[in-house]
């Protein structure tokens, strides 16, 4: 069945124009252009036709904590905030470490309204003590290695997986992404907070600002060294985007991503004591937050993340010390950005769409140009419906979003994943 | 709180402080009521303060105690303080090892609850406690120099008593050793010293706080035997405070770290009328919670006994 994008306006990495879009039954873009016929028609009037959402850092909990997200309900809220491919991280049960475990990810993914694209950890279990099988996860078609949850504390060791995958790059056809959770766990351990004016008064203990940045500060020594392509996962201290900016204008292979929280929340929210605001890395300072969006504005930092990373209410329901870090993000992106980053629309599709999939090594199907021939990962998004923000409502299994009742502008209509229609008018046909 | 709120409070403590001299210190001001006493860090002290305060106004009283280990049974702490607010309880005491706890229960429930202490966060009834035992020793603290010592960095009494001296017109100094001072205090009402012998003979009354030994294995100071020597009020220091001085601190006491034997045992010490007045305090804090208000009835504090209640009286 084909179907035309009616109405809308194209942007995508070659620009802006008033087209409609044609989706072929293969999946494909067949035609954009005017007068366009097909068998169903997606209205798409005072919307905009963007290449679909890439998250680079999602986390979908399964195998192993499915009462609080599975790659089904993970994709579906995915699908909702217009993303048509997420990446996997590791830090499941058992560790996605082993090709395994990747295989089953992928078949899981599968079967639902993304394309889900495991990561894998860099090393065993996560436990930082030695390399995981990283040559046979390459043939398996893993691009992109990382402990999230924890950073490698290891700096011999750290050197030794960026040299490592300095000599994969052949089997993958493409240089080897290191994703890096920057945290020396020496500063930050006993930590639930950012460490600053608000934990001194609310008595949280709290993470310095420099665990994140020392860790930083290594790996671009390191990647100095070895000029492995290390990637900064959730920049969230101003000093941390100042060296990245610096190791960019030296020419290293580093790339970087912020999430939606780190730019429009600082531990201020902490103050209700509510663990929803607990995240790491943590909320930080006004200041850290407009460093964010500076690093946004002037390309120092190359995508926005999610770390979308569901918790079951009853987790939640705990001490702020021992409730679990993390929330939900796919489903509320898009409208972050576009309310809060001060960059314009064409730049906020940039950073959720064709920068991340080319980190991804996916560029040849998400984000691609709109294009007859291109694989139609698609979504139409409204830049002017106003929407209020709802966990329960939300198609993630947990609804721990730090957003609740927020009224945001800028909503996904439709979405469509290699041409089928996943989400119409804001709801997952699947 | 603002000052006539902490006032009022202590106005009502001047009541409770009587009932607590006489012969039978009971009055049936909370009959049939129940103070719930939920406690998931170990304080025999707080708990026992608070029990007595509720049976000293008939309140009947059921405790729950726990590490936080029930917890890591899978239970979460809602669950928890449903079950604990199901036993018919009218109030909650909450006690708990984490910050903001006694807030996050607050928002889970319509009972009342009592924060006896977070985590390094807040000691609201150890405040109003100080605040009555200077009040009762001084008349006002309006222009006493306080000088709040020791491991302010972890400390809930430091943090409580620090607002509630400012609010009550005392000026506040902080004396402790870098690594116990919180990490970013600009804009706090007080000035920090690292020095205490620098201060002595200026102050009107000295706090010391309880130093642990975690504190060592953490690597915030050297020993115990340093800290005492540099923070600890010694006998020698005690000699140099002025003669109307007073020393206070909020128990345990670490004889030898914070405070000499022969400092604790000094007449410008109070410690004991801070434990006494602790129970009034919390008489007042039920009572305002539970009782008739702020208006107190006289039967409210009638002796108890079925020969002494007036007729018609049953609460």
């Amino acid at each position: 069945m084909s179907v035309v994008l009616r109405g809308g306006r194209i942007i995508d990495r070659d620009g802006e124009r008033t087209l409609d879009v044609e989706v072929g039954d293969d999946g494909r873009i067949a035609a954009v252009g005017t007068g366009l016929s097909g068998d169903a028609d997606l209205d798409a009037s005072g919307c905009v036709i963007s290449p679909g959402f890439v998250d680079l850092h999602a986390h979908l909990r399964e195998p192993g904590q499915e009462e609080a997200e599975t790659i089904e309900t993970g994709a579906r809220g995915g699908s909702l905030g217009g993303y048509t491919a997420l990446v996997a991280m590791p830090n499941t049960d058992p560790t996605t470490d082993c090709v395994a475990v990747v295989e089953q990810v992928r078949t899981l993914g599968r079967r639902s309204t993304c394309e889900i694209i495991p990561s894998a950890a860099m090393t065993v279990d996560r436990r930082g003590t030695d390399m995981a099988p990283m040559g046979e996860l390459v043939d398996a078609g893993v691009g992109i290695f990382t402990d999230d949850g924890t950073g490698l504390q290891d700096p011999r060791l750290m050197r030794r997986v960026m040299e490592y995958s300095t000599g994969l790059t052949g089997r993958l056809g493409r240089p080897v992404v290191l994703a890096q959770h920057c945290e020396v766990t020496a500063l930050s351990t006993g930590g639930f907070m950012h460490e600053g004016e608000w934990s001194s008064r609310l008595g949280i203990p709290g993470q310095p600002a420099e665990s994140e940045e020392l860790m930083v500060m290594r790996d671009i020594a390191l990647v100095h060294l070895t000029g492995a392509h290390t990637h900064f996962q959730h920049l969230s201290t101003a000093a941390s985007v100042a060296m990245v900016r610096g190791a960019k204008a030296a020419g290293l292979p580093v790339t970087a991503e912020a999430t939606t929280h780190h730019l429009t929340l600082t531990d201020a929210a902490c103050a209700s004591y509510d663990p929803v605001f607990k995240v790491h890395p943590p909320l930080r300072t006004d200041t850290d937050v407009q460093a964010i969006r500076d690093g946004l504005a002037d390309g120092t930092i190359d995508a926005i993340a999610t770390d979308h990373a569901p918790h079951a209410p009853h987790a939640k329901e705990l001490p702020f010390d021992q409730a679990p870090p993390g929330m939900l993000g796919l489903e509320t992106a898009f409208a972050l950005t576009l309310d809060e980053s001060g960059l314009d629309l064409p730049e906020v599709l940039a950073l959720l769409s064709w920068k991340p999939a080319a980190i991804a090594g996916v560029a040849d199907r998400h984000g691609a140009p709109i294009l007859p021939g291109n694989p139609a990962n698609l979504c139409v998004v409204d830049p002017d419906e106003v929407w209020t923000v709802s966990g329960a409502a939300m198609a993630s299994r947990s609804c721990n979003t730090p957003y609740e009742g927020r009224s945001l502008r800028g909503r996904v209509r439709h979405t469509l994943r290699a041409g089928e229609p996943v989400v119409v008018d804001g709801e997952v046909c699947r | 709180m603002s000052r006539s709120d902490l006032e009022e409070i202590l106005d009502l403590t001047d009541t409770f402080a009587e009932i607590g001299r006489r012969p039978i210190p009971k009055v049936p001001a909370l009959r049939g009521r129940t103070v719930a006493t939920a406690f998931f860090e170990n304080s025999t002290r707080t708990r026992m303060s608070f029990e007595t305060a509720a049976r000293r106004l008939s309140a009947d009283t059921v405790a729950f105690s726990a590490g936080s280990s029930s917890l890591s049974k899978g239970e979460s702490l809602r669950d928890t303080v449903e079950v604990v607010a199901s036993y018919g309880a009218d109030l909650l005491v909450v006690r708990h090892a984490m910050a903001g706890t006694a807030h996050r229960v607050a928002d889970w429930t319509d009972l009342s609850v009592v924060n006896a202490g977070d985590g390094c966060h807040e000691h609201p009834t150890q405040a109003l406690l100080d605040c009555y035992t200077l009040r009762e020793q001084r008349g006002s603290l309006d222009g006493m120099r306080i000088a709040i010592v020791g491991d302010i960095r972890h400390s809930r009494v430091a943090r409580s008593n620090i607002l509630a001296f400012t609010a009550l017109g005392a000026e506040v100094v902080l004396v402790a050793p870098a690594t116990l001072l919180p990490p970013a205090i600009d804009g706090w009402p007080v000035t920090v010293f690292h020095e205490l012998d620098l201060l002595l003979a200026d102050l009107d009354a000295v706090y010391l706080l309880r130093m642990q030994q975690e504190r060592i294995t953490e690597g915030l100071i050297p020993s115990l035997r340093e800290y005492a020597n540099d923070f600890g009020l010694s006998t020698d220091r005690v000699a140099r405070m002025r003669s109307d001085a007073l020393v206070l601190h909020p128990g345990p006491t670490n004889r030898g770290v914070e405070i000499s034997a022969e400092a604790a045992a000094d007449p410008r010490s109070v410690i004991l009328d801070q434990v006494v007045n602790g129970v009034s305090v919390r008489m007042a804090v039920l009572f305002q919670l539970l009782g008739s208000g702020q208006q107190l009835v006289a039967a409210d504090i009638e002796p108890v006994g079925d020969d002494a209640r007036p007729e018609g009286v049953d609460r």
